[in-house]
């Protein structure tokens, strides 16, 4: 006989405390646990409704929140500390997450661009972090994310998630393939589970929501309803919101593409614009003022006809869109190792379509008592190594838009890069191995080496190829 | 507890031994043999031995298809097939082929099913090769999980909230939650002769107390239980699967 769920009860040696939600699908309670089972953080513990009347989709997707919480880490998600037999008592105990919910937040849209950039890019840290690790939510909506006091953004609710190489436990369950009505992507109205850029599509609604104070397809009630958005282009943000300036559109309305390989590719691409908006190439998205008339909508639904059969057949649930960050020394431009890293470079951008490049250069900080000529001031030197920058990567041909050029001026390039690296989500750390000057160090001291001994990724280290030897006479 | 599911080993003690080493080491504790341990391959004497010490310590044996070859006619395999049967029936002892015939088709304990090719019928050695033929199989077994072989792709089925069977195909390594509120059948692979173009033996690990199953792939020297099927004058075609997996 199952303990009864009420404040004071106590299962498995969790008391329970306030009820702090119920729900059609269950409860959520706050717990205490005894001294030494306590983890040191609040938690809370949630258990489905159970009992004759009660749809089973609820115990199944707690079977499949079971499934996956335990095994996310990191601070985008809950941690995760006991969980109940299935069978006979099912909950799961994990942290409990104060701070402030999206739902709140967005309350109170439209939200200034900043602050939507702020909570933007904060919930796209958090998807990309859960991607890393082969989960696809499927589920993002405002009730589901809570923002932590710093700022960090953490997903609730893993019930419609789906682990790249765990069983799909909804795969057939068509009627509830679909997520929530107004942030369902349309490759889930499509009964396809397994695309990481839905979350790519729910977060686009979100933004656009943020931004407008409205939601881009509304809540429809019919699957009809839904399927509009297969191919219906959503109202330009700026429409209901004179101050979406184009950068915030471009980057909500790409997420809203109805054909997955039209969006961002991964949700880390997301966050980079939306933190750094001046490099947001604009295309014809940003600059729309009205939505698209008659003639426009019909073509896109004709196209979304001949296109559903290709959003079916892709297969791969890791999408390979990489962040590349190259180092390049424009301080020395002469350097003999700049060859060596264009063609690395050019190399590793060939082998990954959908690749993300910044190029980084670190400048030491400018002198004190600036001189009196443009390029000894502050502004001027960085604009002169900007465009240093821009002419080592210009060979390579790359659209603007896969491409970001930075400058950063700092004394310790080892401690910029790897910042960089951690805020970017960078996958591959591109640099020259230590030159003939720097050679005579120890390599433990150079940039190179101490960059891949705390690296958050991939390092690939570039080295001129030595010569052939000279021998010498005695 | 984790068991160690291994079944198709086809004479082939190489793949045998490196399976069973490689569930030593993670920790398997009991050992379930579900089948063919003779048939394609050159040392059926060698694995019946290996088969027969870990039975006499508690280890579940069944019954494959190859194995009932050996003392029935075997009127429906191919030509290669027929030839290895009939080196089996050679080079086994009395003793050896008193210990296949006396193998159950079917065991049993507690939630869990052990069975060479289905629970549905197992005499007719019926292949699980759809959702439907899983299903058939989880319902004559009438447990949560059922263990089979005789398809040597590793395979996972689950049941669905309406009830019906659901294919999943596991990534080698990855333990796979398998919660005892729904029915599983797992096709464990084949140790001695897999089929998916690579040659790395084949078998599961069941964790019953943590309900998880991981699938495992383990490479061993197929080169040398290829030549030893040469040696033995089998025809090439059957060294050439276990060289390549196909």
């Amino acid at each position: 006989m199952r303990e009864r769920l009420q404040p004071g009860a106590t299962i498995d040696g969790f008391r329970l405390g306030e009820c702090l939600h119920k729900g059609g699908t269950g409860y959520i309670f706050s717990v205490t646990a005894p001294p030494e089972r306590d983890p040191g953080f609040p938690m809370v513990m949630k258990a489905p409704a159970l009992g004759p009347g009660e749809p089973t989709i609820g115990i199944d997707s707690f079977e499949i929140e079971q499934m996956i919480v335990p095994i996310l880490t990191g601070p985008s998600v809950p941690r995760f500390v006991a969980a109940g037999d299935l069978t006979a008592t099912p909950y799961i105990v994990m942290e409990r997450i104060d701070g402030e919910g999206l739902e709140k937040i967005i309350a109170q849209a439209p939200l200034p661009p900043g602050e939507v950039a702020r909570v933007g890019s904060a919930l796209a840290d958090a998807v990309h972090s859960v991607h890393t690790q082969q989960v696809i939510h499927l589920d993002l909506k405002p009730e589901n994310v809570m923002l932590r006091p710093n700022g960090d953004a953490v997903l609730l609710d893993f019930g419609f998630a789906r682990h790249a190489r765990y069983p799909d436990l909804l795969a057939e369950s068509k009627d509830f393939a679909a997520g929530s009505a107004a942030y369902v992507s349309p490759e889930q109205l499509q009964n396809d589970r397994s695309d990481p850029r839905s979350d790519l599509f729910a977060l686009g609604v979100l933004l656009f929501e943020l931004a407008t104070g409205t939601q881009p397809f509304g809540e429809p009630q019919t699957y009809a309803g839904m399927r509009d958005r297969l191919w219906r282009e959503p109202l330009p943000p700026c429409a209901l919101n004179e101050r979406v300036p184009p950068w915030l559109q471009e980057i909500i309305l790409r997420c809203l593409e109805p054909v997955a390989a039209a969006r961002y590719q991964s949700a880390a691409q997301i966050a980079f614009d939306l933190r750094h908006p001046e490099q947001v190439t604009l295309s014809e998205r940003a600059g729309r003022t009205e939505g698209a008339g008659f003639f426009p909508q019909f073509a896109r639904w004709w196209q979304s006809r001949r296109d559903r059969h290709a959003l079916g057949r892709r297969q791969n649930i890791a999408i390979r869109a990489p962040v590349i960050m190259v180092a390049v020394d424009t301080e020395h431009p002469d350097d003999e190792r700049h060859p060596s890293l264009q063609l690395a470079t050019r190399q590793l951008v060939a082998l990954n379509p959908e690749f993300r490049l910044m190029c980084v250069s670190v400048v030491r900080a400018a002198p004190l008592g600036e001189g009196p000529a443009d390029a000894d001031t502050a502004s001027g030197k960085h604009l002169e190594h900007k465009t240093r920058l821009r002419h080592w990567v210009e060979p390579l041909k790359l659209p603007s838009s896969r491409l970001s050029l930075l400058v950063v001026e700092a004394a310790n390039a080892t401690a910029t890069l790897l910042d960089l690296a951690r805020a970017n989500h960078v996958d591959l750390i591109v640099l020259g191995a230590p030159g003939p000057t720097e050679r005579a160090l120890a390599w433990w001291r150079s940039v190179a080496s101490s960059v891949t001994a705390n690296a958050p990724c991939s390092v690939y280290v570039v080295r001129v190829p030595e010569g052939p030897v000279e021998s010498r006479p005695d | 507890m984790r068991i160690a599911l291994l079944s198709d080993i086809h004479a082939n003690t190489e793949a045998l031994t490196a399976c069973l080493r490689h569930a030593g080491e993670h920790g398997a504790q009991r050992f379930a043999f579900l089948g063919d341990f003779v048939g394609y391959g050159a040392d059926p004497g060698g694995v019946v031995d290996i088969v027969i010490r870990y039975a006499a310590e508690g280890a579940v044996a069944l019954k494959g298809n190859h194995d009932q070859a050996v003392e029935k006619s075997a009127g429906y395999f191919n030509e290669a097939a027929l030839a290895a049967i009939e080196w089996a029936r050679q080079t086994l002892s009395d003793e050896q082929k008193r210990f296949l015939a006396s193998l159950p088709l079917v065991a049993r304990d507690g939630t869990v099913c052990y069975v060479h090719a289905s629970a549905a019928s197992p005499e007719r050695w019926d292949y699980i090769d759809s959702p439907s033929a899983a299903k058939r199989c989880a319902e004559a077994a009438k447990s949560l999980y059922t263990f089979c072989g005789h398809v040597h792709d590793q395979l996972l089925y689950f049941e669905d909230a309406n009830g019906r069977m659901c294919e999943f195909r596991p990534t080698p390594g990855t333990p796979i939650p398998v919660r005892s509120r729904r029915r599983w059948v797992a096709i464990v692979g084949s140790v001695g002769q897999p089929r998916d173009r690579n040659p790395a033996a084949a078998y599961t690990l069941f964790d019953r107390g943590r309900e998880q199953l991981t699938f495992y792939r383990v490479p061993y020297d197929a080169m040398v239980a290829a030549d030893r099927i040469r040696k033995c004058g089998l025809p090439e075609s059957l060294a050439c699967r276990v060289e390549l997996g196909i």
